[in-house]
């Protein structure tokens, strides 16, 4: 009894940290574009997200 | 997967860009943004050298493109940047870039990601409820004691509650929808058999019972969502590409303003009386007459006519004509809603909406399922109550646990996974899907209609009278023929491959817009042009062969006639032999000649074929051929096709077709040769009997099943065993639309 009270709440524990993660990705529209992030991950320069250096303001 | 993205032709004819600015959208604090529909791209490398060209210029905040959809979100701090030069660095890159007005919220975005967290919930759900499930399952045969038993119930049903009340979602507010309306559909008893399993599980649980149904619930639900997910991504994919079509219809045209200097305005807002500039290569947007310049137009997208067509001052021509010669001036006559290309597009309008009434395997399956469910589930109450009498509440367990065990998991995945399936295994081969039910209504087809030009026919020209013509001769035509950029000329270059040096011409050449190239050299004058110009008066008389023939006329040798004819696409017989084989009928209709399209029939193997159809007469033909109960697939790329392949039960375009007629067709088949389109209609065959026999096997084990669970003989672990069986069965299934058995 004492293993289950440790062993269940870590196993729900470990699901909600997947499902949080999932629904993270999908709010950060990680799923949008299948086809280009696969060919993405083989590219060496991937440009970043920020604004360019030397950007004039 | 690039083999998915359908290339922009409008924009890419017309080589002018329509203004980007009524399409930024601000957002209040200095930031602008844009999204631009990019033609041409092929791989993430594409995308990626466009998204570091763009990041280079200053003001950028953001440019990101997404390969999937075709479609670029660039946002730039106004002021810094401007929309019509970042759309100009994109096609300096050699992409055709389009300016679309994409709403800031996709629906079909918001639908699948709703449909993504519901599965993603309810997948969490079930494997931790499965983790409590499994000890409970065990501990009833080894030892575990009822206060953990009981434990575990109550946490299952702690999970499952807010999980199930999640994600049924998706189902009980359509099911509701019905309701209302007083329809059946497959969300009813989805949902139905969800809200009372979970009740009574509740109740179950309260009195420490064995039929606690948590588990079999919310893995109903997680198995559904993913047939829902499926369909969902599969319309949504299409309905994207439909979209992407619509929007480069929106071209522009160069007006001649009163000062005598052009500026684009959008094809909507011209009114008839307005001079157009039509460039050479560019296609004429409204009907009008010609009142300057003389060239060659090719109408074969608007009327089917493979050749070339002369148009001098006075002439009239017709919208959505492709200008080949010369710069041209074009009185506007009729503009917008009153061309002979929105008379196309309203046909096609027309025509396209008897397709709305299709209704799919899975809800025809679905409305004779539902019925069904709820009358043995009743009926099984019924027996219990009323003939065992072995009071309401047992009896309820037993109506409840035959709605969990019939309730459609297979049939949920059971189409679905099949179109998936279907759909990658055609993508491969460069066949695209554009309507989720295409797939379904192309293995219904009986009867093939072609089209010729574009269709049986490639846009290429060949020689076919070379033996005819003295070497000699033929390399003098070739290096004349170099010198210009007339369809037939460059036909007779592709033929001879490329003149001789020697052969070169001495002296000056000259273009006759209309009529043909001249040479005039020591010898005297030689013409390669027009039988009646180049031959003078002598050539009046003289029958053709019915495709297009320039006559070679040299000072001192007999007069030749060139002879051309519309190239077959690779493969076409032998399509046309396969269809026949499959039990198809095949029809040809063209608005070309009756010659022409005669001799192309004869060499498709084709025997029944109808000349000089207008767009009007090819869908009476469709609506005829309908009437009779046949069900057609129409197979067409031209503007004149467009209402036909609304109006067919199927219809099937190559991928370098007219922009409408790719909006119009269901399914886009890319590269020369035919020999897709018979693969396609195997695998639609083939995907409909795999989706056939899953339905069958769903029905099998429900016969099987109903009356085990009638019996009362269902525990929630053969519950759990008897749906995931039946789903992975159907899966595997489908799987069985592996590459290589029975679609080459």
């Amino acid at each position: 009894m004492n293993a289950l009270a440790f062993l269940i709440p870590a196993a729900l524990l470990l699901g909600l940290v997947g499902l949080v993660a999932f629904l993270w990705t999908l709010k950060r529209d990680q799923y949008d574009d299948l086809d280009g992030a696969a060919g993405r991950i083989l590219s060496d320069d991937e440009p970043d997200d920020k604004p360019p250096a030397g950007v004039a303001r | 997967m690039s083999a998915t993205l359908i290339r922009p032709r409008g924009a890419v004819e017309a080589g002018i860009s329509p203004d980007p600015a009524p399409f930024v959208r601000r957002d209040g604090d200095g930031g602008a943004s844009l999204t631009v529909l990019v033609g041409g791209l092929h791989c993430a490398g594409c995308v990626q050298r466009i998204e570091a060209a763009l990041a280079r210029r200053p003001g950028l905040i953001a440019a990101r493109g997404n390969l999937t959809t075709g479609r670029f979100a660039l946002r730039w701090r106004e002021g810094e940047a401007d929309a019509a030069d970042l759309i100009e660095s994109i096609r300096a890159l050699g992409y055709t870039p389009t300016p679309f007005a994409e709403s800031a919220v996709d629906p079909r975005a918001d639908d699948s990601r709703r449909l993504l967290r519901a599965l993603a919930v309810a997948g969490f759900a079930a494997a931790n409820v499965m983790l409590l499930s499994v000890a409970v399952w065990s501990g009833a045969v080894s030892d575990m004691d009822e206060p953990t038993r009981r434990l575990f119930h109550w946490m299952s049903a702690l999970i499952v509650l807010p999980a199930a009340a999640y994600a049924v979602r998706p189902f009980a507010g359509p099911a509701l929808a019905h309701l209302r309306r007083g329809q059946f559909g497959m969300d009813l008893p989805i949902t139905v058999a969800v809200v009372l399993t979970l009740g009574l599980s509740v109740a179950e649980a309260a009195q420490g019972g064995a039929h606690v149904y948590f588990d079999a619930a919310i893995m109903l639900l997680f198995f559904l969502l993913i047939g829902r997910v499926l369909d969902h991504q599969a319309r949504a994919r299409a309905g994207r590409l439909a979209e992407n079509l619509l929007v480069l219809r929106g071209m522009e045209a160069m007006v001649i303003g009163e000062d005598g200097r052009a500026r684009a305005v959008a094809v909507s807002d011209l009114v008839p009386g307005m001079a157009l500039s039509v460039a050479a290569g560019a296609r004429i947007a409204a009907d009008g007459m010609v009142e300057k310049g003389t060239s060659e137009l090719d109408t074969s997208l608007v009327t089917g006519e493979s050749l070339p067509v002369t148009a001098r001052p006075g002439a009239a021509v017709l919208a959505g004509t492709l200008n080949l010669g010369a710069p041209l001036v074009v009185r506007v006559r009729a503009a917008g809603e009153d061309t002979a290309l929105a008379e196309i597009a309203r046909l096609t309008e027309a025509a396209g909406q008897g397709r709305g009434r299709y209704v799919r395997l899975a809800d025809r399956m679905a409305r004779l399922y539902a019925p069904f469910v709820h009358l043995a589930a009743l009926a099984a109450f019924a027996l219990w109550w009323g003939v065992f009498a072995a009071g309401w509440q047992p009896a309820l367990v037993v109506a409840v646990s035959v709605l969990i065990i019939t309730c459609p998991c297979a049939l949920g995945l059971a189409v679905p996974v099949v179109q998936v399936v279907a759909s990658g295994r055609l993508l491969a081969r460069g066949i695209v899907l554009k309507s989720a039910d295409g797939l379904e209504r192309l293995a219904e087809v009986d009867t093939v209609v072609f089209d010729k030009t574009g269709t049986l026919t490639t846009a290429c020209l060949d020689l076919v009278n070379r033996d005819e013509i003295a070497g000699e001769d033929l390399a003098f035509a070739s290096a004349l023929a170099i010198l210009s950029r007339h369809p037939l000329c460059r036909a007779l270059v592709r033929a001879t491959a490329g003149p001789d040096p020697s052969a070169a011409p001495s002296g000056a050449v000259r273009e006759w817009p209309g009529d043909g190239l001249s040479l005039m050299s020591e010898d005297g004058e030689a013409r390669l042009g027009r039988r009646e110009w180049a031959l003078g008066a002598a050539g009046a008389g003289a029958a053709g062969h019915g495709g297009p023939e320039p006559w070679l006329v040299r000072p001192g040798r007999a007069p030749v006639a060139v002879r051309f004819a519309d190239t077959p696409r690779p493969a076409a017989a032998e399509t046309v032999a396969a269809l026949r084989e499959m039990g198809l009928a095949i029809e040809l209709l063209s608005g070309d000649r009756e010659q022409v399209v005669g001799r192309i029939a004869r060499a498709a193997g084709i025997g029944d074929w109808r000349a000089d159809m207008r767009p009007a007469d090819k869908l009476a033909r469709l609506g005829e051929l309908a009437r009779e109960g046949r069900k057609v697939l129409m197979v067409g790329d031209g503007l004149n096709d467009a209402p036909a392949l609304a109006g067919a039960h199927a219809s099937m375009s190559p991928a370098a077709a007219a922009d409408v007629s790719q909006a119009a067709a269901d399914v886009l088949f890319q590269g020369d040769s035919l020999a897709p389109m018979a693969l396609a209609l195997r695998v639609a065959r083939r995907a409909h009997r795999l989706a056939v026999g899953n339905f069958a096997l769903a029905f099998g084990y429900n016969l099987f099943a109903v009356p085990v669970a009638m019996a009362g003989l269902v525990t929630p672990l053969v519950a759990a065993a008897a749906m995931s069986a039946s789903s992975v069965l159907v899966t595997l299934n489908a799987l069985r639309l592996s590459p290589g058995k029975g679609a080459r």
